[in-house]
């Protein structure tokens, strides 16, 4: 079946016929399609692969000591193995940490413009009716997600909150999976806002890829860093694709939308040469 | 009339709590293991093969936040709006808090002070709650010190 030792040591063009497994480690940071079956360290030293003492001995052959892997978006279980669903680069992150735990991350990094409803996700979303004590809020998943009226800080049966229909808000999926109707809270665990609820008046909203989101929020973004060096701004990124923007002036907002949405296909040179000649004027 | 006949009572009757109460323990649990095989053969179960669940190693989780360390979403730049900008401190260090390891505590005061302060502050106190006639035995040093208590004046017998 899977010939592992040919697998792991064969470049990138592999024709891939079914069943065929590649080592995870040996994919990493390389362009994986769905359909794909990737193989977890541990199995790749069972099929005959030189042990690289990397598993620690064991003294029944039948049990196995497995460290837990998680797989993340664009992954998925299938028995044993990981299987591919999106196509991107493979990428794997080691826990930091004492108390990480064994394995670590692998997920795909890809590129999409549809955003699909995630537990813990923070989002901006746009209010488009008012029922009862629920908020819909439209975050541009498949339907609305509900955020009820409790879920602001400080917010009791007597003392409402302001939010009117065609309000912003910023908040996290507390329920979101295919089965049910998302929802959203503007509240953390401990009841405190933390930023979240209704934004500001002005600014402009506009979407962009999830992809650019996840670039911009990286630690080190050199994009906000010259950014925040322009001019006095707000910004507000939601997971979902949408960024918020707000500057002292109309024409500065704009600017701002207009950097952030073509840094996505700019390369650093062009980037920097935009920067300078903002600097100037 | 005499009753030589004891009415017979029906087995649920039997069962019911008032009627156990005066039974002997023994009696009781002989009642109860009949019971409990009457419930054993008419009690369903699945005929099906035990099944082993198989424990698997691999988590799946659909969120970004465990794979790539992102900033939180909200950001002021150039004191455009200074709370968010305290958010933005806030909440990027609760990221970075289990990198950094715990400095020691700076002390504020040293030691050797608190000790002195804790030397004068007895006398100050005791002062406070010190009768009129004991306030006098609170004298003030040079330095501005309260010494302690002297010894209290205690009721003399007159010698004859």
């Amino acid at each position: 079946m899977a010939q592992a030792a040919t697998a792991a040591a064969a470049a990138a063009a592999v024709p891939l016929a079914g069943g065929r497994a590649r080592a995870a480690r040996a994919v990493l940071d390389q362009v994986v399609l769905p359909g794909e079956e990737l193989l977890l360290p541990e199995q790749e030293d069972a099929e005959g692969l030189a042990g690289s003492g990397e598993r620690p001995l064991r003294l029944n052959a039948g049990v196995r000591s497995r460290v837990r892997v998680v797989c993340g978006p664009g992954l998925r279980r299938c028995g044993d193995r990981l299987l591919v669903t999106k196509c991107g680069r493979l990428r794997h992150k080691e826990p930091g940490g004492g108390g990480g735990g064994g394995g670590g991350v692998y997920w795909v990094d890809s590129q999409q413009k549809r955003y699909v409803p995630v537990k813990g996700d923070h989002v901006i979303g746009i209010v488009t009716a008012k029922s009862g004590d629920i908020f819909k809020v439209d975050v541009g998943g498949s339907e609305p997600a509900s955020l009820s009226y409790l879920a602001f800080e400080g917010a009791t049966k007597r003392n409402r909150p302001n939010v009117q229909v065609g309000d912003l808000i910023y908040g996290q999926f507390v329920v979101a999976n295919k089965d049910m109707e998302p929802e959203m809270v503007c509240i953390d665990s401990c009841g405190r806002a933390n930023g979240m609820g209704v934004i500001g008046q002005d600014g402009l909203l506009f979407k962009v890829t999830l992809g650019l989101i996840r670039k911009l929020l990286a630690p080190d973004c050199e994009i906000l860093q010259e950014v925040g060096k322009l001019y006095p701004l707000e910004i507000v990124f939601g997971m979902n694709g949408r960024i918020w923007v707000k500057a002292k002036t109309i024409q500065q907002t704009l600017i701002l939308a207009n950097i952030l949405e073509a840094c996505e296909h700019m390369t650093a040179d062009q980037r920097k040469q935009i920067f300078s000649r903002l600097a100037e004027s | 009339m005499a009753s030589e006949r004891k009415t017979k009572l029906s087995k649920n009757l039997l069962r019911m709590k008032f009627m156990q109460r005066g039974l002997d323990s023994e009696t009781k649990k002989q009642l109860e293991e009949e019971e409990k095989k009457i419930i054993s053969e008419e009690h369903w179960y699945l005929d099906l093969p035990e099944l082993k669940e198989k424990e698997s190693f691999i988590i799946e989780e659909q969120s970004f936040l465990l794979c790539e360390d992102l900033l939180y979403g909200r950001m002021s730049f150039r004191g455009f709006n200074p709370e968010v900008e305290k958010l933005m401190l806030q909440m990027n260090a609760k990221n970075k808090t289990e990198e950094v390891e715990d400095e020691t505590v700076e002390l504020d005061v040293s030691d050797e002070e608190m000790a002195r302060r804790y030397e004068t502050l007895v006398g100050t106190i005791g002062k406070k709650f010190a009768k009129k006639r004991d306030r006098a035995n609170y004298e003030e040093d040079e330095n501005g010190d309260i010494k302690p208590i002297k010894a209290k004046k205690m009721f003399l017998k007159p010698q004859d």
